[in-house]
């Protein structure tokens, strides 16, 4: 073991302990260790009905069809990998590091082991997740697809991603986060680590459907260099218990761009803790942090922060909550930050709920009450789920109306 | 049609209108005049069944039937049908859809917006940064979706600039006469209207049957539209407000 392994280890194992800054407190003795070995799936069309629309309603396709490539991720095994563009690499990230002697230096260099206890966790059990890597100049037309499904029951499943979208390169993921049907309690820890570099484009989309009794900790953070384009998407719409997430974008390059948007459904007994942060280190750097999120009786903080350090920056945030039940709680928390002259950061938040002049303009239209906030709700959500692969829409939008007129 | 007696209406406890009688006839275009402030878009919209407005005396009948406490969208399925004059921005919710979703799937939006010349608005939010022309075409394309039986048009040609106001009044004049030239035949076949105008403008364009006058929240008199338009024109409403015949 080299000098900075032992290093991080010890920072690992002292960490172990520490609680996440938001969120639950999850006791992870609680939880067993998730299996690290599982059947392979050679062909994801063989696997059971009720599988397959579990995969499909997290946006993967067993068909495969329109997809560069597939992985998907049970418990702490990858349990079926298959790569149409080979153009691409997607392996293990296991097998990544064996094969490629320079990706330690990518691996656990954005995330920090001891950042809390969930970080500290994956890394000691050295856990397994997906790499992708588009080569220098490669543009891929079809979406990589990845599922992280939570398979057995009070396991704690621990992934760790790594992503490289070298120069000129373009890269789309889907990612669906979900559980086996019967699986209700659990916990997901998922660190993930992006590079987009240079002239780079990576337009990442994330489905969450987990289960009422679920802890979801993702740990995300991404490295956009010089005129590279990070978009990501994230969709949680179902119930879980407990998600509490803070992707950190840190703009390096000159003209790096990044724009998050987050659409979210509380339920009742479901605590969103969701935020996007956004760090502008380089100069002429742009984001935009967008989210919608709504409360039918669950609890939502939104959190934003953009920290401003070098001229030329600019950013807007924007957290819009609605409030569809009584039970239900909305906090925004934005954070503005600049620490030069030259920075144009601006936030705009809104919580409540659906204004009676649009119900009632709809109504006289001779929608019911129910049909009008199906319509309000879902247009409230537009605006997040622009970016989204067409043929995810459909879907995202019946369970959008369904979950409106729920209630 | 529809039949209004000895209205009053509260918005936020403050009586906006009262001692209020109207009369829409079947197949009749009736006309509201009146100054700034008087009370006529708070009178289409307690028809309308806007909850803001109470109605605390009197009542609104619609086809023999009392609706006064019915809710707006009740009163929407029962055929009455509003153009507002300053419409909500409806964020996120595409013309289309909407259109779509009022005509329930029977008529084609883009068929319907074509006629209005609005197919480039059809995937646009609804109302968020239309002009004042646009508003109205959109206003009417819902209006279209939704065929009313009982038109509420509230000032269609206000914001409007004069080339639009031609467009937009005969879009009106074909929803209201469904083709039918011929007054007697109008009254028995065609939709009925209630239009709120200040400038008169409109009358270019529909065939107007009864005008009311509506100042400090009350209807004063009703007469020929047109005669009236001719007075107000040269007197403007000062006699109207000082007008003691009809208290």
């Amino acid at each position: 073991m080299q000098a900075d392994e032992i290093n991080l280890k010890k920072k690992a194992e002292s960490a172990i302990g520490k609680k996440a800054a938001f969120g639950e407190d999850f006791e992870l003795e609680k939880f067993e260790e998730a299996s690290k070995i599982s059947e392979p799936i050679e062909n994801m069309k063989e696997l059971d009905e009720e599988s397959q629309r579990t995969l499909l309603q997290v946006g993967v396709l067993p068909s495969e069809e329109g997809r560069a490539g597939t992985l998907l991720m049970k418990d702490n095994a990858i349990s079926h990998t298959s790569l149409k563009d080979k153009n691409i690499e997607l392996m293990s990230t296991r097998a990544a590091l064996q094969k490629h002697e320079w990706l330690k230096d990518y691996a656990w260099n954005l995330v920090a082991v001891d950042a809390d206890k969930y970080t500290a966790k994956s890394y000691l059990e050295d856990a397994d997740g997906y790499f992708i890597r588009a080569p220098a100049g490669k543009k891929t037309v079809f979406p990589v697809q990845t599922c992280l499904l939570l398979g057995s029951k009070k396991v704690s499943q621990t992934v760790h991603n790594i992503v490289i979208v070298e120069e000129e390169a373009r890269l789309d993921i889907i990612t669906g986060c979900t559980t086996q049907k019967g699986v209700e309690e659990g916990l997901h820890l998922g660190i993930s680590e992006m590079y987009v570099k240079k002239g780079a484009t990576l337009n990442f989309t994330m489905i969450h459907n987990w289960a009422e009794n679920i802890g979801v900790r993702p740990r995300t953070v991404v490295h956009v260099e010089e005129g590279g384009t990070f978009v990501s998407n994230y969709i949680c719409l179902k119930p879980v218990r407990s998600v509490q997430s803070y992707p950190t974008v840190r703009l390096e390059g000159e003209g790096a761009v990044a724009r998050l948007s987050t659409i979210a459904i509380a339920h009742p007994g479901s605590e969103l803790d969701l935020g996007s942060r956004a760090i502008f280190n380089a100069p002429g750097t742009r984001a935009e942090l967008i989210s919608r999120t709504i409360t039918t009786g669950g609890k939502v903080i939104a959190r934003g922060e953009m920290i401003g350090n070098a001229a030329g920056a600019k950013g807007h945030l924007e957290c819009r909550g609605l409030v569809l039940s009584n039970k239900g709680s909305q906090r925004a928390i934005p954070i503005l930050e600049a620490n030069v002259d030259d920075i144009e950061l601006t936030h705009e938040a809104a919580v409540g709920k659906i204004a009676q002049d649009q119900m009632e303009y709809l109504m006289a239209r001779g929608l019911t009450e129910d049909e009008a906030v199906g319509m309000i709700v879902r247009g409230f959500l537009d605006v997040g789920i622009k970016g989204i692969p067409e043929e995810l829409r459909g879907e995202i939008e019946d369970t959008i109306t369904q979950t409106a007129l729920g209630m | 049609m529809l039949k209004i007696e000895n209205l009053r209406v509260e918005v936020n406890g403050k009586t906006l209108l009262h001692d209020v009688n109207l009369e829409v006839g079947k197949g009749y275009t009736n006309v509201l005049f009146g100054p700034n402030g008087a009370g006529k878009s708070a009178l289409m919209r307690t028809i309308m069944g806007f909850s803001e407005y109470k109605v605390v005396e009197g009542s609104i009948l619609y086809k023999g039937e009392d609706i006064t406490h019915l809710p707006v969208d009740e009163r929407a399925r029962r055929g009455l049908g509003i153009m507002m004059q300053r419409p909500p921005n409806m964020s996120g919710i595409k013309l289309r859809d909407l259109v779509y979703t009022v005509a329930k799937g029977e008529k084609d939006p883009d068929v319907l917006a074509e006629n209005l010349d609005m197919q480039r608005f059809l995937d646009r939010d609804v109302n968020v940064g239309f002009s004042g022309g646009e508003i109205k075409r959109s206003e009417l394309l819902q209006l279209a979706a939704q065929n009313p039986s009982l038109y509420l048009l509230d000032e269609p040609e206000s914001g409007v600039d004069l080339v639009s106001i031609g467009h937009v009044g005969t879009k009106i004049r074909e929803l209201l006469n469904q083709g039918i030239e011929c007054p007697g035949e109008r009254c028995q076949k065609g939709k009925s209207a209630l239009i709120i105008t200040h400038t008169g403008q409109i009358l270019d364009y529909v065939q107007a049957d009864r005008g009311y006058i509506l100042c400090n929240g009350t209807v004063m008199c009703s007469g020929n539209p047109l005669k009236m338009l001719e007075e107000i024109k040269k007197k403007g409403y000062e006699e109207c407000v000082k007008c003691k015949l009809m208290r």
